[in-house]
């Protein structure tokens, strides 16, 4: 059956041949296909990186942003039409590493998005570099003696910041990845899915068999719902748990605070400004 | 010997931060615009929340003046670093009010604020004692004094109301008794109907009427009033306001806020700005339409945080990497503080360009009273269209200006990318759409020429001597240029910065002499004409210490090169 996700000539993708990001793509299509959103209604916002190119590949409307700066618009686009549907894709690079900080505050305003990180180790667009979350000990083109600093652990950062849906998955497992997706879409709030992804031209040590070899499924009975027993899971290091690792509809989304919708729920772009209210103002200063 | 002062009086009110000086002059500037007096006020202050010395100039006139004076004709210190701190403004003919046993000043008049607040129940209430002091100088109606303070502090419980208006009483009573000054100000019903405004609420009720309802902000002195009393203003014009992580998140959430559909309003001053730069190239790319105030102060770097200068024009003219269109506008009055913020909405709306508010620590932070705005002509225009299926968000439009939609209206796909793009928005390498996409943007600006605001000339059209000024400057330059008295001096003043007007090279052509007028040290604007026109301007008027100009300052300037 047809996906409207997808496009209906072939496109150009820029990815090299084998790389794990295809089957992130292949999952996306799945999960945005399964849940039958409206098309025009779905907004994906990147920044840049190799990851950063998958709003190209998908047939929706995208703004795809600087380096690094993918959440502040993602965050932005939704509290000024709620009704959209907004997923931010990006690398480790680009949302650990340069967008670090709008990382850190968008999981405080809890904005109703959707995150999925391409989480292959490296830097890819720029050529084999270390990314925040290289395992120490890989030599690259700028860490000759290898890398000696602590890997960033998203799922641990997140968790402790009380995102509300932190989930990990590979995606050498195309069916969970995109069922994982599917959850991380309908979750109300700020929603992070880190995919573990193996880069073929420039990671020879966190291979498809690495991954394939260093995590694990957490087992059926797994409860995500406790903070501090997901914590625990979370520093888990390989092997590494795959699965949604924490969950829970405590907090509230950032729009749904927002006080300019609580009462009118009409976004921004259909509303009117009263002149009236601006004359009666003014005349106040007199 | 008795002081007669007619028509302009300056009154320096100076303390310690935290002394109250603000509460002082709320309660003076309306009340004397009230009672008809034409009201000027403008505040220096260092950058700390407590000590130093700041200082607050209110000048009362029979006509309206809204320039900056270096005259003091009374001085009220609060505590003693005053004196020191404004030293080379007493002269002789400054009249010292204040506690005699506190301020080392030797011909001080003692009138003891604290102890007859202390009177009344608490030295907390001396600010309200010395605006009552000085309303009894200029003879206002005790009465209406009481009233105007009782109403100032509504929302306080009943004793503090009456001990406030007791402290009234006493301070005008001292006032009125004084003998030692003798102040003849013409009131005028006409300015009991003025508006009131500072310079940032002149921006932040453009904003407002400009159809903003996003703002983003990162707290900086000294454009944070602007954020400040947009939030306030919030929840009762429905506006989205967020106080992001820093200004990198700032710049890039604006841009998704217009992206959605919403009109989004971005504050900040030079440093915080610097951090925006590649936000603004990607506005240029993706053409965005984007407003963002920047409240000038001295820099480099952390600079002189609290003071002013005119000296991030070329920041802002070529912040960015690459080539784009954009739109430079610098008030210089209270309207055109207002109506330069709400057509910037619109400009930016229209044109899809970044639309730049450049204003400063002085324009923001002085106060006077202005007649009405005409708000009949203006709206909110949006600018957008619902999409078609095949909608293409870069169509090779022949001005230049493809038609702006948003995701989520129309059944269309509305794709930005930061990339060179096709007409639909898909990244491409292919040099011929390269240079049409270039050329596109580049025909924007002669779209925008449609919509320049020509510079305003003050004073006879057939002018030998032409003073230039942008932005700020203005009042003074142009009360300066009229007290000189001269005929063959005209003030041409521009609000619209760039593009360049076209009329620019017309207005210089006709005078024998170009004399500049910026508060930066590089006459930063003069380049810009030069570059635009030709036109070099060799008689420049420059002040940098952080300070504005002042009146008297500019009358002694142009006087050396006439």
């Amino acid at each position: 059956m047809e996906n409207v996700f997808d496009f209906e000539n072939n496109i150009d993708i820029a990815w090299c041949p084998g790389c794990g990001d295809f089957s992130i793509r292949k999952a996306l299509l799945g999960a945005l296909k399964e849940l039958n959103l409206p098309k025009e209604k779905v907004v994906l916002v990147s920044g840049i990186g190799q990851a950063a190119k998958m709003p190209q590949y998908i047939n929706t409307s995208f703004f795809n942003g600087l380096h690094g700066r993918g959440l502040p618009p993602a965050t932005a686009i939704k509290a000024s039409n709620p009704e959209l549907t907004v997923i931010a894709v990006g690398g480790d690079g680009d949302m650990y590493g340069e967008g670090g900080n709008h990382f850190l505050h968008a999981t405080r305003r809890n904005p109703d998005i959707t995150l999925f990180v391409h989480e292959n180790m490296v830097y890819g667009l720029t050529k084999g570099q270390a990314a925040p979350t290289t395992r120490p000990g890989m030599k690259t083109p700028v860490q000759v003696s290898g890398v000696f600093e602590k890997p960033l652990n998203p799922i641990a950062l997140a968790i402790s910041l009380d995102v509300t849906f932190v989930a990990r998955v590979f995606c050498g497992d195309i069916e969970q990845t995109k069922k994982i997706m599917k959850e991380a879409v309908l979750h109300k709030g700020f929603a992070l899915v880190d995919i573990f992804q193996p880069c073929v031209s420039f990671n020879k040590i966190n291979t498809f068999k690495w991954f394939k070899d260093n995590s694990y499924n957490l087992p059926d009975g797994y409860d995500p719902s406790d903070r501090a027993s997901a914590f625990n899971k979370s520093l888990e290091e390989e092997p590494f748990p795959l699965g949604i690792i924490y969950r829970s509809s405590h907090r509230t989304a950032f729009e749904e605070n927002l006080e300019i919708y609580k009462t009118d729920k009409t976004p921004l772009f259909k509303r009117e400004i009263d002149m009236r209210k601006v004359e009666a103002e003014l005349k106040t200063k007199i | 010997m008795i002081k007669n002062i007619s028509d302009d009086l300056v009154i320096v009110l100076a303390g310690e931060a935290g002394q109250g000086l603000q509460a002082i002059e709320s309660i003076l500037s309306s009340l004397l615009k009230r009672s008809g007096y034409n009201f000027f006020s403008t505040s220096e202050f260092m950058s700390r929340v407590r000590g130093g010395t700041n200082s607050t100039e209110i000048r009362v006139s029979s006509k309206s003046a809204a320039g900056f004076m270096d005259r003091i004709d009374i001085l009220i210190p609060l505590h003693n670093g005053a004196i020191q701190h404004l030293k080379k403004r007493i002269t002789e003919s400054t009249i010292v009010i204040g506690e005699k046993d506190k301020i080392n000043y030797g011909k001080i008049i003692d009138i003891q604020f604290t102890k007859m607040a202390a009177e009344t129940g608490s030295a907390i209430f001396s600010n309200t004692v010395a605006a009552g002091f000085i309303c009894g100088l200029l003879k206002i109606d005790i009465k209406e004094c009481e009233n105007f303070i009782l109403e100032h502090f509504r929302g306080k419980n009943e004793d503090i109301k009456i001990k406030n208006a007791e402290a009234v009483r006493k301070g005008h009573a001292a006032g009125i008794s004084l003998k030692d000054i003798n102040i003849n100000i013409k009131k005028s019903d006409d300015v009991k109907q003025h508006l009131l405004l500072s310079g940032a609420d002149s921006v932040v009720l453009g904003a407002i009427a400009g159809g903003c309802n996003y703002v983003c902000g990162y707290p900086m002195s000294p454009s944070t009033s602007v954020l400040e009393k947009l939030a306030v203003y919030s929840q009762k014009f429905d506006i989205i306001v967020e106080q992001v992580e820093d200004e990198v998140g700032v710049v890039n959430m604006a841009l998704g806020a217009w992206y959605a559909g919403a009109r989004a309003l971005v504050t900040t001053s030079g440093g915080g700005f610097a951090l925006m730069t590649e936000g603004i190239s990607l506005c240029g790319m993706i053409e965005s339409p984007l407003v963002l105030h920047l409240a000038q102060r001295p820099g480099p770097a952390t600079g002189l945080p609290t003071r002013t200068e005119q000296g991030d024009l070329n920041l802002v003219l070529y912040a960015g990497h690459g080539e784009f269109p954009r739109i430079i506008l610098a008030p210089g009055t209270l309207e055109e503080g207002f109506t330069l913020s709400q057509k910037a909405f619109n400009l930016s709306a229209e044109y899809q360009v970044p639309v730049f508010i450049l204003t400063d620590q002085f324009f923001v932070d002085s106060s006077y009273n202005t007649p009405q705005f005409n708000t009949v002509k203006i709206s909110s225009e949006k600018h957008i269209v619902e999409t078609e299926k095949d909608y293409k968000r870069f169509s090779l439009a022949q001005n230049g200006i493809s038609p702006r939609g948003i995701p989520g209206y129309g059944n269309g796909k509305v794709c930005a990318d930061s990339d060179e793009h096709d007409e639909a928005g898909y990244i491409t390498e292919d040099s011929d759409m390269r240079i049409k996409m270039v050329n596109k943007r580049h025909k924007k600006f002669d779209s925008i020429k449609s919509a320049v605001i020509p510079p305003k000339l003050y004073g006879n059209a057939d002018y030998k001597t032409l003073v230039v000024c942008w932005g700020s400057t203005i009042n003074i330059v142009a009360e300066a240029v009229e007290a000189l008295g001269k005929k063959e001096i005209a003030v041409l003043h521009f609000s619209w910065i760039y593009p360049l007007p076209d009329e620019t090279g017309g207005y210089l052509k006709k005078a024998g002499k170009i004399i500049i007028v910026e508060n930066n040290s590089s006459a930063q604007f003069a380049q810009l004409i030069k570059l635009s026109t030709g036109y070099s301007i060799d008689n420049k008027i420059l002040k940098y210490n952080g300070f504005p100009f002042s009146v008297e300052e500019i009358i002694k300037e142009i006087k050396q090169f006439i």
